[in-house]
């Protein structure tokens, strides 16, 4: 069954209010979304980040389904082991074996792109029925915005500085989810959460399918981004307008761009409403677009018709 | 809103679990809020779109019929716990016929 319409969406809410997130952090939305689709039979597994160290500030948990804070190096590696244990638990009659149980990481950028990686690939590798999302918002913000693998080309951050040397990062974002489709796991998708129910059904399929499972959600951040918290809903749907975000799943071997953009904005769009992105001159937005151009074509030429047209604005 | 008193370390279980899940609503973060959302019952639409987004969750979908002033009647009424929200004005923006009103806090 997809999710259709909001009314499909069940109501019970599995994450608590009275989390310390920024206010306006939609992480918040996307791991509440996240919990409606998977139910209470659900086991999470937090590296350290943003979403481990507001939702669980001492004495105070927000989670109100089995919830386990792992190192940022391990995550991956404690969800393969949780899934084994369930199994074999299950092959002994001690838990009964029709349950389905979801077993889902939620880990941020830096936990995943970065320092988790190399668990991740394992997990991968290993093939544990372990769903793994990934909520990105392009640095460490929870240390105090360091640049990390993720984080967009020209970016401000503390350790990539603006002066007469640099202006902003000098890399380009990492294709983590192109990267993990290179490990042929059953299904890797990208998603948006401005684009609710099409990341809900990513979700759901990502539970349904057997064997590991990757989803790469962007997630604007109101304090390291530079923006007023009220448009943080906005600007994601502005990343996928301007094609900075394509909204695309592989199911098997299938590829699919899931949210077409027959018009798309230019970049400046999207860069300008960003104080991170405040020191850039007309020039470097040219860069990035023409960066953003190349993808897009890459893309359209993966799916083999155009999915997302040229700029018109 | 946290006048509660600290609780002693003969209390506190072993090894410091926490034994209620979801306990964080004993922590409102009402207070963090500058501006604060008011629902228009008269022009919401009942789209839920500020149910979907609310990072908090702070809305909630009650079931309390409305009839507003042309006549049309709603099963439900959507509202927001002012003990939670931070007011962020995610629903603000996000409200297709402009139903939420932003105004500054008074307290």
């Amino acid at each position: 069954m997809h999710y259709r319409t909001v009314f499909d969406i069940p109501r019970d809410e599995l994450l608590a209010p009275g989390h310390g997130l920024c206010g306006g952090c939609v992480a918040g939305t996307i791991v509440r979304l996240l919990l409606k689709v998977a139910g209470p039979n659900t086991i999470v597994v937090n590296p350290t980040g943003c979403v481990e160290v507001s939702t669980t500030t001492f004495p105070y948990t927000s989670w109100r389904v089995p919830y386990i804070h792992v190192a940022f190096e391990n995550a991956a590696a404690v969800a393969s082991g949780i899934e084994a244990s369930i199994k074999v638990l299950q092959k002994k009659n001690v838990i009964d074996p029709s349950k389905k149980i979801n077993i889902i990481v939620i880990g941020g950028d830096g936990g995943t792109a970065d320092i988790g990686f190399q668990a991740l690939s394992g997990m991968l590798e290993r093939g544990h029925k372990v769903m793994y999302v990934l909520y990105d918002n392009e640095a460490y913000m929870n240390t105090g915005i360091q640049r990390s693998g993720t984080t967009p080309l020209f970016a401000w951050t503390t350790t990539t500085p603006i002066g007469k040397v640099l202006k902003g990062k000098i890399q380009v974002k990492k294709p983590v989810a192109e990267i993990v489709a290179a490990h042929r796991v059953p299904y890797v998708a990208t998603a948006n959460p401005a684009y609710f129910l099409d990341m809900m059904n990513k979700f759901k399929r990502g539970l349904d399918v057997d064997g590991p499972s990757f989803i790469h959600v962007i997630q604007p951040c109101t304090t390291g981004w530079r923006y007023d918290p009220r448009i943080g809903i906005k600007i994601a749907r502005l990343a996928t307008e301007t094609a900075m975000w394509i909204n695309w799943e592989l199911d098997h071997g299938e590829f699919r761009v899931t949210v077409t953009v027959p018009k798309r904005k230019h970049v400046r769009h999207y860069i300008r409403v960003q104080g991170r992105f405040n020191h850039l001159t007309d020039e470097d937005i040219e860069t990035i677009q023409k960066y953003v151009d190349k993808e897009v074509e890459r893309i359209n030429k993966l799916v083999g018709k155009e999915v997302i047209g040229p700029v018109v604005e | 809103m946290g006048d509660k008193p600290i609780i002693g370390w003969k209390s506190i279980p072993l090894g410091g679990s926490i034994t209620e899940p979801g306990n964080s609503i004993q922590r409102p973060t009402g207070d963090w809020r500058v501006f604060k959302p008011v629902i228009n019952q008269e022009k919401c639409i009942r789209c839920l779109l500020c149910w979907i987004y609310c990072p908090e969750p702070s809305i909630h979908i009650i079931d309390k019929p409305y009839k507003t002033l042309t006549g049309r009647e709603w099963k439900f009424s959507v509202e927001v716990n002012y003990s939670f929200c931070k007011g962020c004005g995610i629903c603000v923006e996000e409200c297709p016929v402009k139903a939420i009103d932003f105004i500054e806090e008074v307290r």
